[in-house]
């Protein structure tokens, strides 16, 4: 609770005190009113002062208006019929405010939920200065200054580790908690909090484009783009108020012309105008918007407006791009197969000295291939000696690993040195060894499938996406191997870039749903600008994903498509409801008061109840 | 030139309308309230004096919700 909360649930629970205890009051005529007058300026002040403020400004009809003409109404007709039944008018003042308190205490909760998830704004940074820590403003750190990072501090820049290792929370980038190990050499991003060891970090990047900023001004302009509900909501507001109002003055004067009975009649029109408070509406359903963003954030998915979340929740065909998307987009060791095995089944101890001798050969190599081998070897220092190492372009390398000359590379350098070489089936980069000039077997390289892949289109599918395709720049035969195993039925292989958008284009066409186009914004930024939703796979790091995209993953697990799907169906879903809700309950209630079947206490509690539940069901979409 | 404003509103649609009135404001090009993290951020006018035309955001947004606030 917050001061003006706290002020206002005060004001609340006095106004609603003295109600009760002057009913047990007996007093009439001037002095009644003086006394009831208390209640109801303790609570309603600032909402006269409002509405006042608001006919001077030419702002007049907004809810602030309907509470004040109708308490005022109802306080004028006690005094005119005599009644002297005040109760009415401060019940009606009453109600509005707790109906107002709640919600401003139901979002001020939600919102700390949210901010403190997203709380990955970096205060300071640690600088060594002759020899003590200085805390500086990192907005004020130069690239390639060294900073120090201790336990339990948020990494304030992007950097590269030069002394010291720890280990790494990234969840507020990810939404995971999968802890990051790092030494020496790594890469960290800023957001990430560090958590056992005291790290020295030479920044790469400025504050202003380091991950926490750019991710940072990606949240908090993510409301600038409405959606379609929250565009006809305001609309919706403007017409509808004056046509109250109007309705509301017909009301009062039509029928009582008639009758002659003006205090019924104008008693109606007062509750038309109370119940008619379009508060529900305009308050929930930018709210849900609001949580849903807010929960999809949290989930570690960022999405760039709620007109995305509204497209998003309409998509029935995903198009995807196969690497760095489905499979991992780095080369990994997939099989070893020793000459004596023929490509069937593997022999784990000659398996074993194949990759021994080429992790040893590679040693000094950065190639990507290499890394891959060198990881699959981690044994790697084992005393071993390893001379003469020399590359060979265009076919591998050579070297001597104690004393037997081992060559490694592809089937030109086998030939070269007459090793028998034999082909393999497998999919992947062939790479082949021979020990002392006799073919030993070969490695093969692949870049695999993420390990959720197959999960999440099976859960695409069942998020009501009816039609998956898959597009890759890579070879036809690695393309069917892969949508064969993830069971996608229609791919494009040997697409080069801008063909990839042709192919989504006539995707687009034939369409009349929402497709959406998932790369991870490597050389694929102008499909994803394309598609009527581009989401960018695991943003931390690639700029071009997260200016192009709409949606922005924050790590690569692919699940996390699905579940953004999920998530703005959810959102959406929620705006229906409370959209029917809350008109429903209006056009039943404005039917009864007109007809003269609800009184003013039933207007009211119609007006705030609909306004409560509708703000508890938009809530539900932070947990989406 | 673009910059972030704290700001103070109670409801949504308060927000919405003051992302409007700070539109209409001469020498914004371009506001967006964010009700969520209660942020205003506005990029200007080539050449517009942030103070003086957050003065202005300021009056204009308390013209349609008088009770909101900006921190300048």
């Amino acid at each position: 609770m917050n001061r003006k909360q706290r002020k206002n649930l005060l004001r609340i629970i006095a106004a609603a005190a003295l109600m009760i205890g002057l009913n047990f009051v007996e007093v009439a005529g001037a002095e009644r009113f003086a006394l009831y007058m208390v209640p109801y300026l303790i609570v309603g002040y600032d909402i006269l002062i409002k509405a006042a403020r608001g006919i001077k400004n030419l702002q007049a009809l907004d809810e602030n208006f309907l509470m004040a003409v109708a308490t005022i109404g109802a306080i004028v007709l006690a005094v005119y019929s005599g009644s002297g039944d005040y109760t009415e008018a401060v019940a009606v003042m009453l109600f509005y405010q707790i109906g107002e308190w709640f919600q401003s205490y139901a979002i001020g909760r939600s919102r700390q939920n949210i901010s403190a998830l997203m709380d990955i704004r970096p205060d300071y940074a640690n600088i060594e200065n002759l020899g003590r820590l200085e805390q500086v403003d990192p907005s004020e750190i130069e690239t390639g200054t060294t900073i120090i990072i201790q336990p339990g501090e948020k990494v304030p820049l992007d950097g590269v580790v030069v002394d010291g290792n720890s280990t790494l929370n990234t969840s507020a980038l990810t939404g995971e908690s999968l802890p990051r190990n790092v030494a020496v050499g790594d890469e960290v991003l800023s957001g990430c909090i560090n958590l056992n060891g005291v790290l020295k970090v030479r920044t790469t990047k400025l504050f202003e484009e380091s991950t926490a900023s750019k991710i940072l001004d990606l949240v908090e302009n993510a409301s600038s783009r409405k959606s379609r509900s929250e565009n006809f909501i305001t609309k919706f507001a403007r017409i509808y108020t004056p046509v109250v109002v109007g309705s509301a003055v017909a009301l009062a004067v039509i029928p009582s012309l008639v009758t002659g009975d003006f205090a019924t009649w104008l008693y109606r029109a007062l509750i038309f105008l109370v119940i008619s408070c379009p508060c529900a509406l305009v308050i929930s359903i930018p709210l849900t918007f609001f949580a849903g963003l807010g929960g999809a954030s949290r989930a570690g998915i960022l999405i760039k407006g709620s007109n995305f979340l509204e497209t998003l929740s309409k998509v029935k065909t995903v198009v995807m791009d196969k690497t760095g998307t489905l499979t991992r987009g780095i080369f990994e060791v997939d099989a070893v197969h020793p000459i004596s095995t023929n490509c069937i089944s593997e022999n784990p101890t000659e398996a074993r000295q194949i990759l021994h001798y080429s992790a040893h050969v590679e040693k000094y190599s950065t190639h990507p291939i290499a890394t891959s081998i060198r990881k699959a070897y981690p044994a790697e220092n084992d005393g071993c000696t390893v001379e003469n190492v020399e590359e060979l372009a265009g076919l591998g390398i050579r070297a001597e690993v104690n004393g037997n000359v081992i060559h490694v590379g592809n089937e030109k350098l086998m030939e070269k040195i007459g090793a028998a070489w034999k082909p393999c089936d497998r999919l992947g980069t062939i790479i082949h060894v021979a020990v002392n000039g006799a073919y030993a077997g070969h490695v093969i390289v692949a870049d695999k499938l993420k390990p959720r892949a197959k999960k999440s289109v099976e859960e695409l599918y069942r998020a009501g996406v009816n039609r998956i395709v898959m597009l890759t720049g890579d070879l036809k035969k690695v393309a069917a191997k892969v949508a064969g195993d993830l069971g996608i039925g229609e791919y494009y292989a040997e697409l080069l870039p801008a063909q990839k958008v042709e192919r989504l284009e006539s995707i687009l066409s034939e369409k009349s749903f929402a497709v959406a186009f998932v790369g991870d914004g490597i050389n694929d930024a102008p499909v994803l600008a394309r598609a009527d939703i581009g989401i960018a796979m695991g943003a931390l790091g690639a700029d071009a994903a997260i200016e192009a995209a709409d949606v922005v993953l924050m790590d690569d697990d692919p699940l996390k498509i699905s579940r953004a799907i999920e998530i703005a169906k959810k959102t959406l879903a929620i705006v229906r409801e409370n959209i029917y809700f809350a008109i429903g309950v209006k056009v039943l209630c404005l039917a009864l008061g007109a007809v003269g079947i609800a009184n003013m206490w039933f207007a009211i509690f119609a007006d705030v109840g609909v306004m409560v539940l509708a703000v508890l069901n938009a809530l539900r979409a932070l947990s989406a | 030139m673009r910059k972030n404003y704290k700001i103070d509103v109670d409801c949504a649609n308060c927000a919405n309308k003051m992302e409007v009135a700070a539109n209409d404001t001469a020498g914004v090009k371009n506001a967006v309230v964010n009700f969520m993290t209660l942020k205003m951020q506005v990029e200007f006018e080539d050449g517009a004096d942030a103070k003086e035309v957050m003065g202005r955001v300021r009056e204009n947004c308390k013209r349609v919700e008088s009770d909101c606030e900006i921190f300048i």
